[in-house]
């Protein structure tokens, strides 16, 4: 037996080890509630996250990530980031790189809620597809139309919008609140309206069996990109 | 503008009205702007000088504060609406001037699967403020779309826009069709969009990468000065 052979049996049968989760602020419901999905890691994981308006700054996040990780990182055996690219263009990648740190495998929130095919067969469908996310369609005022200036200057609607014909909700949950507010808010921009349940399963990776082996990364589930795996050396 | 009712931009020199204009420019004041244009203009001014000072002057120092995090998407939206206005005026004027000033055509166009095209119609504008004829395949444009444009137009520049990491490998797509055709060495290929850098610019074989759309437009005028020199 080899000594990385021995040091994942060790692992593995070991109490779980510490992760850390650091995750865009806009996933924050999803993540608790993946955690306490499984309430053995709740004490293994440490929760941490990030402004959501990072999002609309995306050269800022791969810095923020950094930040964090450089104060943070030695605490724990193992760091997931709840982070797509985001827009960030492979800067987040490098620094979770430096880290040996995860993340969810996707472009964006919308891409890995809905699955890649999934995502990609609605935008081959439809290009003029702007998508909700529970967390969006309860921010949509405050991110969308605020963060958008549509409240200061509704004229600039047509600017944003133009090429758009319909909104799709993809949930996380199935509450009947959410798809009403959603319908309203596809109502008020005058799109479509869809409604597609996907649930959180696309966040899985966070709570990964990788978790037991600060190690060795078990690479059960194919959303997980093992960015770098960790070695023993 | 100002509160004071009484203010009256007639009232305002020439150097006064430029700046002022360039102000309401960043304020998104569009009607305003459209004013001081037709002031600049009844009083003999040259339609490209007040394309350049007052218009294309004030869209940089727009340029400048959104880079450096001080403007926001959407202010910049209303001044490039207000630019937009002001350009109305003017184009009429510029396309009956007897001498040809224009730089040449340049096609521009945000690739396929993105829908993304702020930045773009920005950099659109301040190339036309420049003096390109601009001709703007608009979103989601295949590499046909961009060879179909290019056998139409004959460009000097042809340019592509992606925000989307998904979306920017596409560039190169297009890039390499371009050089299969044989066709590299008959016009500049700039690239842009938000996601990208120099880098990824010369990995996919692009001439040249533009960060904003003031600098993209002096790196495409520059360009064409070179070519003629
Ligand atoms: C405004 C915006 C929107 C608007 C777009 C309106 C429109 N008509 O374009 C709206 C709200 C509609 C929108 C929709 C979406 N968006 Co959006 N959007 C943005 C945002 C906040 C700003 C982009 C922008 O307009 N900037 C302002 C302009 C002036 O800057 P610019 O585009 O960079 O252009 C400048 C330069 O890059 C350069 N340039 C640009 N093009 C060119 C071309 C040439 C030839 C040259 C030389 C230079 C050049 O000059 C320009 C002027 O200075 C960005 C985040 C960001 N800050 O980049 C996200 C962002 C691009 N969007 C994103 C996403 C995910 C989406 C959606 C999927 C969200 C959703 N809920 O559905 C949809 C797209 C849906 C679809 N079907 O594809 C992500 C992309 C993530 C990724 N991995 O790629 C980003 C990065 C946000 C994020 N961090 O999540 N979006």
């Amino acid at each position: 037996m080899d000594k990385q052979e021995q040091q994942s049996e060790a692992t593995t049968n070991r109490a779980i080890s510490k992760r850390l989760v650091l995750g865009c602020g806009a996933l924050v419901h999803e993540l608790v509630a993946l955690t306490r999905q499984t309430p053995e890691l709740k004490e293994a994981i440490t929760l941490q996250c990030l402004p959501a308006k990072l999002h609309n700054t995306p050269q800022l996040i791969a810095g923020e990530v950094e930040k964090h990780l450089s104060k943070n990182a030695h605490k724990y055996d193992d760091i997931f980031v709840a982070y797509g690219d985001c827009g960030t263009a492979g800067a987040l990648d490098a620094v979770l790189e430096k880290y040996n740190a995860q993340r969810v495998t996707g472009a964006h929130c919308y891409e890995f809620f809905a699955g890649s095919q999934a995502y990609e067969d609605i935008v081959e469908d439809q290009l003029g597809s702007f998508f909700l996310t529970d967390y969006l369609v309860r921010n949509f005022d405050r991110l969308v139309v605020e963060g958008l200036g549509l409240d200061r200057f509704p004229e600039l609607f047509d600017a944003y919008f133009k090429h758009y014909t319909q909104m799709v909700y993809l949930a996380q949950t199935e509450s009947v609140e959410l798809q009403e507010m959603a319908k309203a808010h596809a109502e008020s921009f005058g799109l479509e309206y869809k409604y597609q349940f996907v649930g959180i399963n696309g966040l899985s990776a966070v709570t990964s069996p990788a978790i037991k082996s600060a190690f060795q990364i078990e690479v059960l589930d194919s959303s997980v990109q093992p960015i770098n795996a960790h070695s023993p050396a | 503008m100002s509160d004071n009712e009484d203010f009256n931009l007639n009232d305002l020199d020439d150097k006064e009205l430029v700046e002022q204009i360039q102000d309401d420019l960043y304020d998104g004041l569009d009607e305003e702007v459209f004013e001081g244009v037709q002031i600049l203009l009844g009083r003999e001014w040259d339609a490209n000088d007040v394309l350049g000072d007052a218009l294309v002057g004030g869209m940089k120092i727009v340029g400048e504060d959104f880079r450096d995090g001080i403007l926001f998407v959407p202010e910049v939206l209303k001044c490039a609406a207000a630019m937009k206005g002001g350009m109305g005026l003017l184009r009429p004027i510029l396309a009956d001037s007897s001498i040809d000033i224009s730089l040449g055509k340049f096609v521009i166009g945000t690739v396929k699967g993105d829908i993304h095209d702020i930045g773009k119609n920005l950099v659109g504008m301040m190339l036309e403020g420049a003096g390109f004829e601009v001709i703007d395949l608009g979103i989601n444009n295949p590499v046909e779309n961009y060879l179909a444009a290019i056998e139409e137009h004959s460009p000097v520049i042809v340019g592509m826009s992606a925000l989307l990491t998904t979306t920017m490998p596409y560039m190169g797509v297009v890039i390499e069709e371009i050089e299969r055709l044989g066709m590299s060495n008959d016009f500049h290929m700039m690239v842009g969009g938000a996601p990208l850098n120099q880098e990824f610019a010369d990995a996919i074989g692009a001439d040249a990468y533009g960060r904003d759309a003031a600098r993209s437009s002096e790196m495409a005028s520059n360009y064409i000065e070179a070519q003629r020199a």
